[in-house]
C-alpha cells in the first residue's frame, strides 16, 4: 500500500510537470527547423543550408537572437524566429547542441 | 478473513486508480510505446509520420506505410517541370531509404475501406491490415461534378489539373510544348481553400517565362474563382507588372462553371474563354478515403481534427494529417505544413502508445516558396502555436511574413528547400 501510494504520489507530482511541458518537448520543437535543416539537424550538403546538429548552444542561441532582434540581415529567419518563444528557442538550441 | 478480503479489494482499487491516475496524467514512467501504425499515403505528410514514428519510438512501434504510387512525385518544383526547366527525375525520390533505413514496411497498394471500429484497413490487392492507430494522409480528390463536362474519363485525359504531380505534370508539358507560338494557355483556379495557395500563380509566371523565352506572340490567362490572388498578392502583381506586361493576364471572379472539351472552352457564369491549352484545376476535398472511412468532415469536405493529436474529432484512432484536413486559422494546405502535421502526430501516437497524454503545446510552421521566373523566387511563412482557449494552433501575430523582394538567392533557398524537406521524409 504504501509503496502504491508513494508511486501515485510521483504520478501526481509528474502530472503537474506533463501539463507544463512534454519530456520530448525539445525534441519536437526542434523538428519544425527540420524541413530545411534537416533531420535532427544535419542537412543536406551542397544544398545550402545550413547544418544545426553539434553546433555550440551559445553560438546557435547568438544567431538566433540576432535573427529575432534585426541584427543579423536574413531573407526569412528573421520572420520565423519571432515565431518562437525565447524559452523554445533556448530549447531548440540546446536539442541540436546536443546532436553529434 | 473478512478483514483480509478488505484489504485486498482496497488493494485493487488503490492499484485501479493508479493506473487510472497514470493514463490520465501522463505517468506510465517504463512504459515504451508499442505496437502497430497504419500509414494510408506517402506523401509530404504520409512519408514523414512513417519516419519519424520509427526514429522517435527506436524502432518500438511497428510501421505499415500504403502508397498507390511506386515512388514519391513531388508537387512542389513541379511547375519547373511544367516550364520545361526541371524534369520528372529532378522531382522523384524512392521509397527505398524508408524501408532499408528506418523500417517501415511499404506496401505498393490502395485502401478499399477502413472499419475503424475494427481498427482494420481492406486492401486493394486482397488482405486485412489491423492496426492500433491509423494515419490518413490521403491528400486531395477533385469533386469532377463541379465541372460536368469533366465529369468524365475522356475528358480528364485531355483537360490537365496537373495539381498532383505525375503523369498529368508530363501531358500539361507535352501540351505547352506542342502549343502553337501565339497561342493561350489558360489556368483556371478554384475557391480557396484549396491545395497550395500560392501554387498556380507560380505555375502562371513559369509558363509565361517559357513563352518568353521559347514562344513570345503567346499569351497566360489566369481564371481565378476568387476575388483576388490568394497568396504573395503584392510580389506576384509586381512579377506579373515587371516580367510580364502582355504575357499575363490575370481574371478574379471567374469561376469555371464547366468546359466544353473538343474546343478547349472554359465555360464561366456569364462568359465563356477558349483556350489553346487549358489547364482547369477543379474544386477537391480529402481524398476519398476519409469520406468512405465514415469520419466526420466539415462542409463535406475536409476532415476536423483535434490539435493536439490530429486524431478526428469524430472516430477514435484514425489520425488525419496533411491537405484533407480543415485547416486551423491561416493554415495553408501545403507540403512543408503536412510535413509538419507528421511529426507533431508522430509524437502524439508515440505518447498515446505508451499510455501518455499528447503533448499540450504544439508548434507548426510554414514556409513556401514559389518561383516567378527560372531562377527567381519569393517566400511566404508562419509559425502556428497551440492555444489552449480556442484548441486551435494560431498564427503568431508579428512573425512570418512574405519576401521583400524576388530575388536568386531565394530561388537557390527554395531548391535547398525541397532536397531537404525531400530528405527529411525519405532519406
Amino acid at each position: 500500500m504504501k509503496r502504491l501510494t508513494a508511486i501515485a504520489a510521483v504520478c501526481l507530482l509528474a502530472s503537474a510537470g506533463a501539463h507544463a511541458a512534454d519530456p520530448n518537448l525539445a525534441r519536437n520543437l526542434a523538428a519544425t527547423c527540420a524541413n530545411c535543416h534537416g533531420t535532427n539537424g544535419k542537412a543536406v550538403p551542397g544544398a545550402g543550408m545550413d547544418s544545426l546538429a553539434g553546433e555550440s548552444k551559445a553560438k546557435l542561441l547568438q544567431k538566433l537572437a540576432d535573427f529575432k532582434s534585426g541584427d543579423k540581415p536574413a531573407s526569412i529567419m528573421h520572420q520565423i524566429t519571432k515565431g518562437y518563444t525565447d524559452e523554445q528557442l533556448s530549447l531548440i538550441a540546446d536539442y541540436y547542441a546536443a546532436q553529434k | 478473513m473478512k478483514m483480509m478480503l478488505m484489504k485486498r479489494r482496497d488493494f485493487l482499487k488503490a492499484g485501479a486508480a493508479a493506473g487510472a491516475m497514470a493514463s490520465l496524467y501522463g505517468c506510465a514512467a517504463g512504459n515504451k510505446a508499442g505496437g502497430h501504425v497504419v500509414v494510408v499515403g506517402g506523401g509530404f505528410g504520409g512519408a514523414t509520420v512513417a519516419k519519424y514514428l520509427r526514429m522517435w519510438s527506436e524502432g518500438s512501434v511497428q510501421v505499415t506505410l500504403i502508397e498507390r504510387n511506386p515512388a514519391f512525385v513531388s508537387c512542389p518544383i513541379s511547375n519547373l517541370v511544367i516550364a520545361g526547366t526541371k524534369s520528372m527525375e529532378d522531382i522523384t525520390v524512392s521509397y527505398d531509404n524508408l524501408k532499408s533505413k528506418w523500417g517501415v514496411r511499404v506496401l505498393q497498394d490502395d485502401v478499399l475501406a477502413i472499419d475503424t471500429a475494427k481498427r482494420s484497413v481492406k486492401l486493394a490487392k486482397g488482405g486485412d491490415l489491423s492496426y492500433d492507430r491509423v494515419v490518413l494522409s490521403p491528400g486531395i480528390d477533385f469533386m469532377f461534378d463541379q465541372i460536368p463536362g469533366l465529369n468524365n474519363a475522356a475528358a480528364q485525359e485531355k483537360i490537365m489539373h496537373a495539381w498532383k504531380a505525375g503523369p498529368q505534370t508530363v501531358t500539361l508539358r507535352q501540351q505547352l510544348e506542342a502549343m502553337k507560338d501565339g497561342g493561350t494557355f489558360a489556368i483556371a483556379i478554384p475557391k480557396a481553400p484549396y491545395r497550395c495557395p500560392p501554387g498556380p500563380y507560380e505555375r502562371a509566371c513559369v509558363v509565361a517565362d517559357y513563352f518568353k523565352k521559347s514562344k513570345p506572340k503567346s499569351k497566360v490567362v489566369i481564371l481565378d474563382a476568387n476575388e483576388d490572388v490568394q497568396s504573395k498578392k503584392g510580389l506576384f502583381v509586381k512579377a506579373w507588372n515587371d516580367l510580364y506586361k502582355g504575357v499575363i493576364e490575370y481574371r478574379p471572379n471567374s469561376e469555371v462553371k464547366d468546359v466544353e472539351v473538343a474546343s478547349k472552352t472554359a465555360i464561366l457564369e456569364f462568359d465563356k474563354f477558349k483556350a489553346d491549352v487549358l489547364n482547369i484545376i477543379p474544386p477537391h476535398r480529402a481524398g476519398n478515403i476519409a469520406a468512405q472511412s465514415g469520419i466526420k468532415l466539415i462542409n463535406n469536405r475536409w476532415v476536423d481534427v483535434d490539435w493536439l493529436s490530429m486524431e478526428s474529432t469524430s472516430t477514435p484512432g484514425v489520425h488525419v494529417i496533411g491537405d484533407a484536413i480543415f485547416p486551423a486559422p491561416t493554415m495553408p494546405k501545403s507540403g512543408h505544413m503536412a510535413n509538419q502535421h507528421g511529426k507533431l502526430t508522430a509524437a502524439a501516437i508515440i505518447n498515446l502508445l505508451a499510455g501518455q497524454a499528447p503533448n499540450p503545446t504544439p508548434v507548426v510552421m510554414n514556409t513556401c516558396y514559389s518561383f516567378v521566373d527560372a531562377k527567381n523566387a519569393i517566400h511566404v511563412a508562419s509559425i502556428h502555436q497551440y492555444d489552449a482557449a480556442t484548441k486551435l494552433v494560431q498564427p503568431v501575430k508579428g512573425a512570418g511574413g512574405v519576401s521583400a523582394a524576388r530575388n536568386e538567392l531565394e530561388g537557390k533557398a527554395a531548391m535547398g528547400w525541397a532536397k531537404n524537406i525531400w530528405a527529411d521524409m525519405l532519406a
